[in-house]
């Protein structure tokens, strides 16, 4: 009886050492090799490897394995641990219900994130059209001038080019300013400046100079507003060297972004979603910053990997609900940084489920998605049962009508379909 | 004549091979003396300062040296490219000396400079070395930028030389920006955003302006106006070529770009302008000997005539050469043996660069993130590689273990501490059971 036990438990720490470690296969052979010599059959651990009937007994540890010393959660515990289990890396798990917190709108936790860190360090500056005297577009930087001054929260003329210049200029002399596009579509006219001299003056300076800029605004396709108010800048963005992209889609990233992005050597563009400003969350009240380079696991599972960021998020968590109904089980994760991707976070995921669909709201042709499907196949093409599914836009410019502009963008319906046909 | 004597001694004496932060002159007599600039100064809502300039002798042979020094390395350097130890772009400043030497002269270097890409001669006057500026020409690793930036890339932070631009037009927001920067820390101190009569007529030079205007920033626009913005001359690419007047609302000064002393004179007056008042934009009316770069041979768009009446009518050099003869500060032999040096430092810095090994290949990818996240912790084969090695050696020492703790569960009998650590809870139940 006791043998029986020791050789179960045996199993489960050596599958559980084979679901933490990155060299997946040599540890299956090892445990395999291991259960073969103890003359158990390599079935239990033949059965972790399966996504499609998950013993739910088993303990599932998520992307940062934690050391063998503490102990086995259990899988009933495993929904709770999981849910920010990468932030909470790097943050005390704040975002539990036993600590209180305060609500706030995602446009209100970026100007806290704002404020902060203006208060903390008096080199940071913002830089915009209307973020001064009249708030900020979408109020994020509202009341900001009143209380640090017309110099600190500048008021620019509509001169997207020449004031992302300066503030690559100021960055140079070591000032830390904050960039706002009042749409990240304008910045397509400041193009060069980020490129050439925000992206790549640290290089070709050779390390002399360090540009601490924050370039941030809100992109993405809202209601309506036009082609050229509905661009996905991301895409265009992703293959200058030397910046860092990332993209929020709650309140509490959103603010931890914020104040990352700013404490960060490096020029970081922050996309933000013009729908998402009224998004309500409750936000720790003590301080905290999130990484600059995870991914976020918004709802652990067994079945798919869903991939996807910003705005598309709501749209999937929207399908996962239909999804679960109908007894799939779908494993979903914000990417968040889109420049470099954390594919420490992707290829666990991806070791587990062995399906990937990313759903993005870029377009088709050269989007994240399209990156993100090439990272994966070079790195995980082992442990792809299937081929990856990207659902992006259409590679159109977003027209005005209404119903025309819900097929432009992934709707959760669609989301839905795919992950019934990759998990059939 | 025995006063010329003993100063003609201490200067030979005293001429160092060094590098421009260390003025070897200073036995050379600082007493001032006053010219007067060949031409006057126009302004454009503004009054000019006066033509009578202040030096001493030892800035006239300061001048003399630093710009005679200047020649000898744009020269040296298109020697080099011609024999292909420099490649790819090469903006050669032979002519245009007397701007970048008589800016130094008027400022100190809390002051920014910032240009586009004909940056050789401007980097040494902010203190940088030969060996950097060759180095870097030739793609070394002891270039300003570790060889990886190449000629129109060099930078001097200590300096205040923010570079080095390769796209037109794009460092006068910059140098704005660090005009910001200077307002926003109380520094009392200006920058002079340089850029050519090319670039005079991108729309982010007129923002730039505006912002400035508005902000009244400590920005010193500075065009190089040499006539011809690539192969286009002046009055074919610009509806109006007085570039001083561009700035309607901002003030303007032209000046004649191949006179250090006047140049020194408008830089002294515009930093006393831009402290007080704000932005005022400088017009130097220079000239290049060379083409735009090392493949445009410079002849197809204008004449050998026009190329040497200049050279003989107006060079830096000999004017500068001129003045010091008249005021007897220096004898002919003397300014001779000068260039011999300065030619014999180039050659050395030369040889000194060329023994400088090429950069290090794991070069290429630092310094593209400032904490090396990203392309320096690629996980490239060979990281995966010893990511497999590090968790496999995690895996058997973890397998050895198991091993040992069963065969000793199998010698004692009783529930373990396994199965104990297994369950939250001290009875022994089976794990696995919900």
């Amino acid at each position: 009886m006791y043998q029986w036990r020791m050789i179960r438990s045996a199993t489960a720490i050596l599958s559980f050492f084979s679901k933490a470690s990155i060299a997946y296969t040599f540890v299956e052979t090892e445990a395999s090799m291991a259960a073969a010599s103890f003359g158990v059959s390599s079935a239990a651990v033949q059965a972790v490897k399966s996504s499609a009937s998950p013993l739910p007994s088993l303990p599932v540890i998520r992307s940062e394995a934690r050391p063998i010393s503490g102990r086995i959660n259990r899988s009933r515990n495993a929904g709770k641990i999981a849910t920010h289990a990468v932030a909470a890396q790097t943050e005390n798990p704040a975002s539990a219900a036993s600590k209180p917190g305060h609500e706030v709108l995602l446009f209100e936790a970026l100007r806290e994130g704002l404020e902060e860190e203006m208060e903390r360090d008096p080199r940071v500056c913002i830089f915009g059209e209307d973020v001064g005297h009249y708030g900020g577009s979408y109020k994020v930087s509202k009341g900001l001038a009143d209380k640090y001054g017309d110099l600190r929260v500048l008021d620019t003329p509509i001169a997207e080019n020449s004031f992302t210049g300066m503030a690559v200029g100021a960055a140079m002399t070591g000032l830390r300013p904050v960039v706002e596009g009042m749409n990240m579509g304008f910045l397509l006219l400041a193009f060069n400046q980020i490129s050439d001299n925000c992206g790549m003056l640290h290089y070709t300076s050779g390390g002399q100079f360090t540009i601490p800029t924050v370039i941030r605004g809100p992109g993405g396709v809202g209601r309506q507003l036009g082609a050229e108010h509905s661009q996905r800048l991301e895409s265009y963005f992703q293959s200058i060297p030397g910046i860092q992209m990332v993209a929020c889609s709650t309140p509490y990233n959103a603010k931890g972004l914020m104040k990352a992005a700013i404490r960060s050597e490096n020029p970081v563009v922050l996309f933000e979603h013009v729908l998402l400003y009224n998004l309500k969350e409750r936000i720790p009240d003590e301080e905290y910053v999130v990484s600059l380079e995870e991914a976020e696991m918004v709802r652990p599972g067994e079945h798919v990997t869903i991939l996807t960021y910003s705005r598309m998020r709501y749209h999937v968590m929207q399908a996962a609900k239909t999804l679960v109904n109908k007894g799939y089980d779908p494993e979903v994760i914000d990417i968040r940084s889109l420049k470099p991707f954390d594919l420490y976070t992707i290829g666990n995921s991806i070791k587990k489920t062995h399906k990937v669909l990313i759903v993005e709201e870029c377009m088709r042709t050269g989007g994240i998605g399209a990156s993100l499907t090439a990272a994966i196949n070079e790195n995980f093409n082992d442990y792809l049962d299937a081929p990856i599914v990207c659902l992006s836009s259409q590679d159109v410019p977003t027209p005005y009508a209404g119903t025309l502009e819900e097929v432009t963008v992934v709707q959760p319906s669609q989301i839905v379909t795919a992950v019934e046909q990759l998990c059939r | 004549m025995a006063q010329l004597i003993r100063r003609a001694a201490a200067l030979n004496k005293s001429l160092p091979a060094a590098s421009f932060a260390a003025r070897g002159l200073a036995t050379a007599s600082t007493s001032p003396i006053t010219v007067e600039t060949s031409l006057p100064f126009t302004g454009h809502n503004i009054d000019p300062p006066s033509r009578s300039v202040e030096t001493s002798p030892q800035e006239l042979l300061t001048f003399f040296r630093d710009m005679a020094l200047m020649r000898r390395m744009e020269i040296a350097a298109d020697s080099l490219y011609k024999a292909k130890l420099i490649r790819g772009f090469c903006h050669l400043y032979d002519g245009q000396e007397a701007v970048c030497v008589g800016m130094e002269a008027a400022i100190n270097r809390k002051d920014c400079i910032i240009t586009a890409y004909r940056d050789h001669c401007i980097f040494l006057g902010r203190g940088g070395t030969l060996l950097e500026a060759f180095a870097e020409l030739m793609g070394r690793k002891d270039g300003c930028s570790k060889g990886k930036g190449g000629s129109m890339h060099f930078y001097k932070k200590e300096g205040g030389f923010y570079g080095g631009h390769g796209i037109v037009g794009a460092q006068v927001p910059l140098g704005c920006g660090l005009a910001f920067a200077q307002k926003y820390s109380k520094d009392e101190s200006v920058t002079f955003a340089m850029y050519g009569d090319g670039a005079a007529n991108q729309g982010q030079l007129f923002e730039a302006l505006n912002m400035a205007a508005l902000w009244d920033l400590p920005a010193i626009l500075v065009c190089e106006n040499n006539h011809y913005g690539m192969g286009t001359a002046e009055w074919r690419a610009a509806k109006s070529p007085a570039y001083y007047k561009r700035g309607d609302y901002v003030p303007g000064l032209k000046v004649d770009g191949m006179d250090a002393l006047a140049v020194k004179q408008a830089c002294k007056f515009a930093k006393e302008h831009a402290l007080k008042n704000g932005p005022i934009i400088l017009e130097m009316d220079t000239y290049r000997y060379h083409g735009h770069s090392m493949s445009d041979p410079g002849s197809t768009y204008r004449t050998r005539d026009e190329i040497s009446g200049v050279r003989q009518e107006r060079d830096p050099i000999e004017r500068i050469r001129k003045l010091v003869l008249a005021h007897d500060l220096a004898t002919e032999k003397e300014l001779k043996d000068t260039e011999k040096e300065v030619r014999k430092e180039v050659d050395e810095a030369i040889a000194q660069a060329k023994e400088s090994p090429m950069p290090d290949p794991s070069e290429l990818f630092s310094n593209v993130y400032a904490k090396g996240l990203g392309t320096e912790h690629k996980t490239g084969t060979l990281q995966i590689t010893y990511n497999y090695l590090l968790l496999a050696l995690k895996d058997l020492v973890a397998f050895f273990l198991v091993v040992f703790i069963r065969s000793r569960q199998k010698r004692s009998e009783n529930c373990t501490s396994m199965s104990e650590n297994i369950n939250n809870d001290s009875t022994c139940q089976d794990p696995f059971v919900d």
